[in-house]
């Protein structure tokens, strides 16, 4: 049995189902994402989780235990918000305490488990300090102690990185991963960022309107997504209308132009058909053995290490990115030029 | 151009301060003039040596205190429990609240008198005699009454504090750290709302201490009755009473302002605005 068990979980906010057929298995020392755009119901199913929410239906068990019922103060689980919620009447100690004083633990263990925790997030000589004293990494640094100053059996964070600028955000990710692992305890992490999601997590779910669209590790949920909406949702994804030339052959015709697909295709000879593309697959000019397409130059991004680049296709843009390099030659709009890509990196859906 | 809309932003505060100051020296230059011909605190002394000034000051202050905490004890969990579980409820309860400006407190008064003149019973069971028939049953007509009064401000100050603060995260952090309702209320939210809550109490204090209606209609002996009292038969011990109770009012003020000052500034006081 998973040391957090979610069964069946439906959540209806009056007519409206917020979370339906949520059915989830996390392992004990796991790191699980729930990504998915606002309102797909990922930060419902942790409130449910932390028993801020109740659900419709369905069991929720931590370590074998139903906490299903239980009040959010009764279930052992360690909470942190975007917005920090450090208690703004108490030092930096006496949130990291909060917890331990409230379970009236000796002085002296609370004092000794304070100086654990500050050591961890490597902020020891701010103990005294107040909240509107810290900065807001430092604030979410002591929020995450805080929560785990109790030893919670599982650590819910909420979109933790959101209210930070992105230096922060990068360097407190590594961070809570780095104590994560350290203690190795179960975690369950809401965003919407799907870099966070990708780069934090052993497993990611991502989910759409209340439905979980697919569950898997980083690596198979960017390059084997189950549905057109994960596939669009995690990274930058091309999309071409194409029909079906020659299905079982795999060859397709797009924009009067013919490309492989690599391997056979689920369609009938002429039917429309959607072939996905990752920018990174696509290489700028003519490659030997891949598949190659002609369009114009509508755009060119430089974002430093990547170069993206906006070709247009017949009806369609696709979007190309290179690596930077400093010999490269950046081309110019309105330049007609040659994209190529192997057949192994298109996969084929058959169009809505 | 810039320079005239300065000149223009100093004459109105200067407009301002004369307005306010004005009639401030002119009563506090007439309270010292009693002795014909020299200055004096002579209506000062005449005040504090009436002992019904002492007797009275000292019931409305005891009144003004348990107003204090009833309405504290009534409006700070409700306040609460509305910004928390039934925000979308927050204008009917913000009516409510103003309803002692639309109802005149001679109402109110008449309406208790009538109500409680009567005891309170149960078919032939008596469960509380008459309560305007003893002294401690009119006392507490009189604070139920007060809190009544006291509301707008007490619940607008209690309210603001509340819309300062996260108040649904830091129930929620509380909460997830295993701390009950009881221990919310005390250690994270009762603290968070200090500032907010002593300018409630000053506000509510300063009502009770003024009020002249309903302790007039209840019979008690109270410094709003006395003052009135006062201004009908004397002179200068008004004059000397109101420069006495404005600088009650600033200590109070300063005293507010200290204490959201140690708070790294978040502190204001509540009901301002």
């Amino acid at each position: 049995m998973a040391f957090l068990d979610l069964t069946n979980i439906r959540k209806a906010f009056g007519t409206a189902d917020a979370v339906t057929d949520f059915n989830l298995e996390v392992e004990r020392g796991e790191f699980v994402s729930f990504l998915g755009p606002s309102g797909c119901g990922k930060t419902t199913t942790l409130r449910m989780i932390a028993g801020f929410e109740q659900p419709t239906s369905g069991e929720i068990r931590i370590n074998g235990t139903d906490v299903t019922r239980k009040s959010p103060n009764q279930r052992n689980v360690g909470m942190v918000f975007q917005s920090y919620a450090l208690f703004p009447n108490m030092t930096v100690a006496g949130n990291i305490g909060f917890g331990m004083k409230v379970t009236r633990r000796p002085k002296d263990e609370i004092a000794e488990r304070v100086n654990e925790m500050l050591a961890l997030i490597r902020m020891p000589e701010l103990g005294d300090r107040y909240p509107y004293q810290l900065s807001g990494g430092q604030q979410q640094r002591v929020a995450l102690t805080r929560a785990l100053a109790v030893k919670p059996q599982v650590l819910l964070l909420d979109e933790p990185l959101s209210a930070l600028d992105a230096k922060i955000r990068v360097e407190l990710r590594g961070e809570i991963r780095r104590i994560q692992q350290q203690l190795g305890i179960t975690t369950i992490y809401v965003t919407h960022d799907q870099e966070e999601a990708l780069s934090l997590s052993d497993r990611i779910v991502v989910m759409n309107a209340g439905r979980i669209e697919q569950i898997g590790g980083p690596f198979e949920i960017y390059n084997y997504p189950s549905t057109t909406f994960v596939a669009g949702f995690v990274g930058t994804l091309n999309q071409l209308r194409c029909t079906a030339e020659d299905p079982a052959a795999g060859k397709l015709s797009f924009d009067g132009q013919i490309f492989s697909a690599g391997s056979p295709v689920t369609a009938a000879k002429g039917q429309p058909v959607l072939a996905m593309l990752r920018p990174e697959e696509l290489r700028f000019g003519a490659t030997e053995g891949e598949n190659q397409l002609n369009g114009v130059v509508e755009r060119v991004t430089f974002l430093g290490s990547i170069v993206r680049m906006y070709i247009r296709l017949g009806a369609s843009t696709v979007t190309l990115d290179a690596l930077n390099e400093r010999r490269l030659t950046l081309p110019k709009v309105g330049e007609t030029q040659t994209v190529s890509f192997p057949a192994h990196a298109v996969w084929v859906l058959p169009e809505a | 151009m810039k320079k005239r809309a300065s000149l223009w932003g100093w004459f109105w505060v200067l407009l301002g301060v004369v307005y306010f100051l004005v009639p401030l020296v002119g009563t506090f230059t007439f309270s010292l003039e009693m002795k014909r011909d020299v200055l004096s605190f002579a209506s000062y002394q005449a005040v504090f040596a009436d002992p019904d000034f002492a007797r009275t000051f000292l019931f409305s202050n005891q009144m003004a205190l348990l107003t204090i905490i009833g309405s504290l004890a009534l409006f700070v969990p409700t306040a609460y429990w509305v910004h928390l579980k039934v925000p979308h409820l927050r204008p009917v309860v913000e009516f409510i609240t103003l309803m002692p400006f639309v109802i005149p407190a001679i109402v109110l008064v008449f309406g208790m008198i009538k109500l409680y003149k009567n005891p309170v019973t149960i078919g032939s069971l008596t469960l509380i005699q008459a309560p305007t028939n003893s002294v401690l049953g009119t006392n507490m007509l009189l604070v139920a009454g007060y809190i009544v009064l006291a509301m707008p401000y007490m619940y607008r100050a209690v309210d603001t504090g509340l819309r300062a603060m996260d108040v649904r995260s830091l129930t929620e952090a509380a909460q997830s750290l295993g701390a009950n309702w009881f221990t919310i209320i005390v250690r994270v939210i009762l603290p968070n709302l200090r500032a907010a809550l002593l300018s409630g109490a000053l506000l509510t204090f300063a009502i009770v201490v003024g009020e002249l209606t309903l302790a007039n209609f209840l019979d008690r002996p109270a410094f709003g009755p006395y003052l009135w009292l006062l201004g009908q038969h004397r002179a200068y011990e008004p004059a000397a009473l109101s420069i006495i109770s404005f600088s009650l009012t600033w200590a109070a003020m300063g005293m507010i302002f200290l204490v959201s000052r140690g708070r790294g500034g978040q502190g204001q006081v509540a009901g301002a605005h």
